[in-house]
């Protein structure tokens, strides 16, 4: 399966220079742009770690995408977004967010479901990937 | 037009006994400065043949506020001047011989702190049967701070919406399920799962689907969180359906929206034709309940569409906003429903700006402050397809929930095929935007190369590539920016 959070996942992967073209956008809007991984992808998993700080005072493309290159040596085999963050009185919250890297294999949810009273179900979604302890998930990629 | 001098009469003589005119009895202040506190209202009047403008205007005010037809002693009990409604200010509609715009201020005083029903029936409860008026309409009002303050607002908000669907920088995609009456629970949940797991974020129940013979409302509600629970799953994305919670009671709608909020549904829908109090119980419901309130603008056509008569679209969205819904749908400008472009600019600013400036060419009359109270999510619905992205960007915006419905289920390989043609359609628009392309111009060059990688979308273009619906709008702004001189 392929995840389909973020801005961008229904078209091919983004090349660099694409990613370039929107890290740029965010820029020129005066946001902060943020690098993030996980190897948790469940849809209801907002905290995905930072690759360091979001980059507040950077205002070129260029450097952003050092950061990704490295932030990918690391931890290429994981989900990796890009976010554009509006500090901006009555936003103050991500304006942009897009996947720019994923593991080669995306194992998916599973749906848990149990049965309550008057033909209720209670759901659950279960990520594949998180059998597995934090670190290991994509390990044998 | 008006000679700007007050004709209220004052003293012992304003209350004797009889009629007097409106204009005379204090309603009719054209040096009167409207205070910052004072609720604005701006009727279009159009008087009957042979009355003065100046003296309808002033009965509107009168009528709207503490007159009655004849004298009453009983208003030397009260702060009685303070109360009045002021008619400040009459101009001749442009282009519109016999139509005036009325400006009249309220004191804050006439209203109750955070009631949606008790502004309406002083401003809209009495006037528009006026005798002495062929026809009225409230054109927009400008609500003050301190009043605004007293309203919850969108349970929700558009910012915090997003946040809680993890989905930013791109309009939000919805689809009307359809056919809108006669589907079965079972089915019905078929049409959600499909456009859900094709790539739409949200599918909606239509207006009129509450609790029908076809399809009662726990059947419906069981199996569109299925396929909600299910296309999340194969997706790894937040999804979710309005449940339409509109019913004969305020216990029946709480009924089922507390049903929807145990099954874990995001979001419920209700109809504006619930009325202003009912719309504001579900707001304040949403809020405590951390769930989305879409509203469905049912029946509003029946007052706002025509310029002559009844209520702007404009006002209906401030009230809204005010009622504190989440959701509202404002118009596709290029769809099959009524919608001028500025017309349309207008009520959307009214829905998601903090700050709205006079704006007279896209109707909106006065400065308006909305004091950080949480912007509204405008939904644009009805006769919309893929082919068309490039323009609703950028009429609507990227705060906007776009709802394809039969653009999605007419889709002739199926409503997934239909789902991901809008949805690569739209990230391919907002990817090739955010380039700096001219997307405006070359949309259709732009759609064309994603549909080389999408045949859904190849499909879907192919289908509707012809549809439009041009016809005359019947509300169109009064003003006409004009070119400025160069200096």
């Amino acid at each position: 399966m392929r995840v389909t959070q973020g801005c961008f996942s229904f078209l091919p992967d983004l090349t660099d220079e694409q990613i370039a073209a929107q890290v740029q956008y965010c820029l020129d809007k005066g946001w902060a742009v943020n690098i993030e991984f996980t190897d948790d992808p469940h849809p209801r998993n907002t905290y995905w770690d930072m690759w360091g700080l979001p980059m507040f005072d950077l205002r070129d493309a260029a450097g952003i995408m050092k950061e990704l290159a490295d932030c990918r040596r690391v931890y290429g085999d994981r989900y990796i977004r890009i976010s554009g963050f509006d500090s901006g009185h009555g936003w103050e919250s991500v304006r942009i967010s897009f996947i720019v890297n994923r593991p080669r294999e995306e194992p998916g949810f599973r749906l848990d479901r149990s049965e309550a009273a008057g033909r209720n179900l209670r759901y659950a979604t279960h990520s594949y990937a998180a059998d597995r302890p934090e670190g290991e998930r994509y390990a044998d990629q | 037009m008006n000679i700007q001098q007050s004709m209220t009469v004052r003293g012992k003589d304003r209350y004797k006994s009889g009629v007097m005119e409106y204009k005379r009895m204090g309603y009719w202040e054209p040096n009167y400065e409207p205070k910052d506190t004072d609720v604005i209202a701006l009727f279009r009047v159009t008087p009957q043949d042979g009355v003065d403008p100046t003296e309808a205007c002033a009965a509107l005010a009168g009528e709207s506020s503490t007159a009655t037809w004849t004298v009453v002693w009983t208003d030397r009990l009260t702060a009685a001047e303070k109360y009045r409604a002021k008619c400040y200010r009459v101009d001749p509609v442009p282009n519109s011989p016999g139509s005036y715009f009325a400006y009249i201020a309220y004191d804050l005083d006439l209203f109750e702190p955070g009631s949606i029903s008790n502004l309406t029936a002083s401003i809209i409860g009495n006037v528009f049967g006026f005798k002495p008026l062929k026809a009225l309409r409230l054109e927009d009002m400008r609500l003050p701070v301190a009043y605004v303050k007293t309203f919850q607002g969108p349970a929700t908000g558009i910012v915090v919406e997003r946040e809680r669907l993890d989905k930013f920088g791109r309009p939000l995609l919805g689809a009307t399920v359809k056919p809108k009456l006669g589907l079965s629970g079972r089915n019905y949940g078929r049409v959600v799962y499909e456009a859900l797991k094709g790539g739409l974020d949200f599918t909606k129940d239509d207006e009129n689907i509450n609790s029908q013979p076809f399809m009662h409302w726990r059947e419906r509600f069981l199996y569109c969180m299925e396929a909600v629970n299910r296309a999340q799953a194969a997706t790894g994305e937040i999804k979710g359906t309005y449940l339409n919670v509109t019913a004969a009671t305020m216990e029946d709608m709480y009924e089922r929206a507390e049903f929807a909020h145990e099954l874990g549904s995001n979001i419920v829908m209700i109809d504006l034709v619930i009325g202003y109090t009912a719309i504001q119980s579900m707001a304040k419901w949403a809020r405590r309940n951390n769930m989305i309130l879409h509203l469905h603008r049912a029946g509003h056509s029946t007052y706002t569409r025509q310029r002559s008569h009844g209520v702007s679209f404009r006002v209906i969205a401030k009230w809204m906003r005010l009622a504190g819904v989440d959701h509202i749908h404002a118009g596709t400008v290029v769809g099959k429903l009524e919608g001028d472009p500025n017309t349309t600019r207008g009520y959307y600013d009214i829905c998601r700006e903090d700050l709205n400036p006079m704006q007279l060419e896209h109707g909106v009359f006065f400065d308006q402050n909305w004091a950080s109270l949480n912007k509204l999510m405008p939904v644009a619905s009805g006769g919309i397809h893929a082919g068309q992205m490039h323009q609703l960007l950028d009429l609507l915006g990227e705060d906007v929930v776009l709802q394809f419905g039969g653009g999605t289920i007419g889709h002739p390989r199926g409503i997934q095929a239909g789902a991901t043609a809008n949805r690569v359609a739209l990230e391919a628009m907002i990817l090739a935007r955010n380039e700096g392309r001219d997307y405006v111009h070359e949309g259709p060059e732009i759609l064309a190369k994603a549909a080389q990688t999408c045949t859904p979308l190849r499909e879907a273009l192919d289908v509707w590539k012809d549809v439009t619906f041009n016809y005359e709008s019947t509300d169109a702004p009064d003003f006409v920016p004009t070119p400025s001189m160069a200096v």
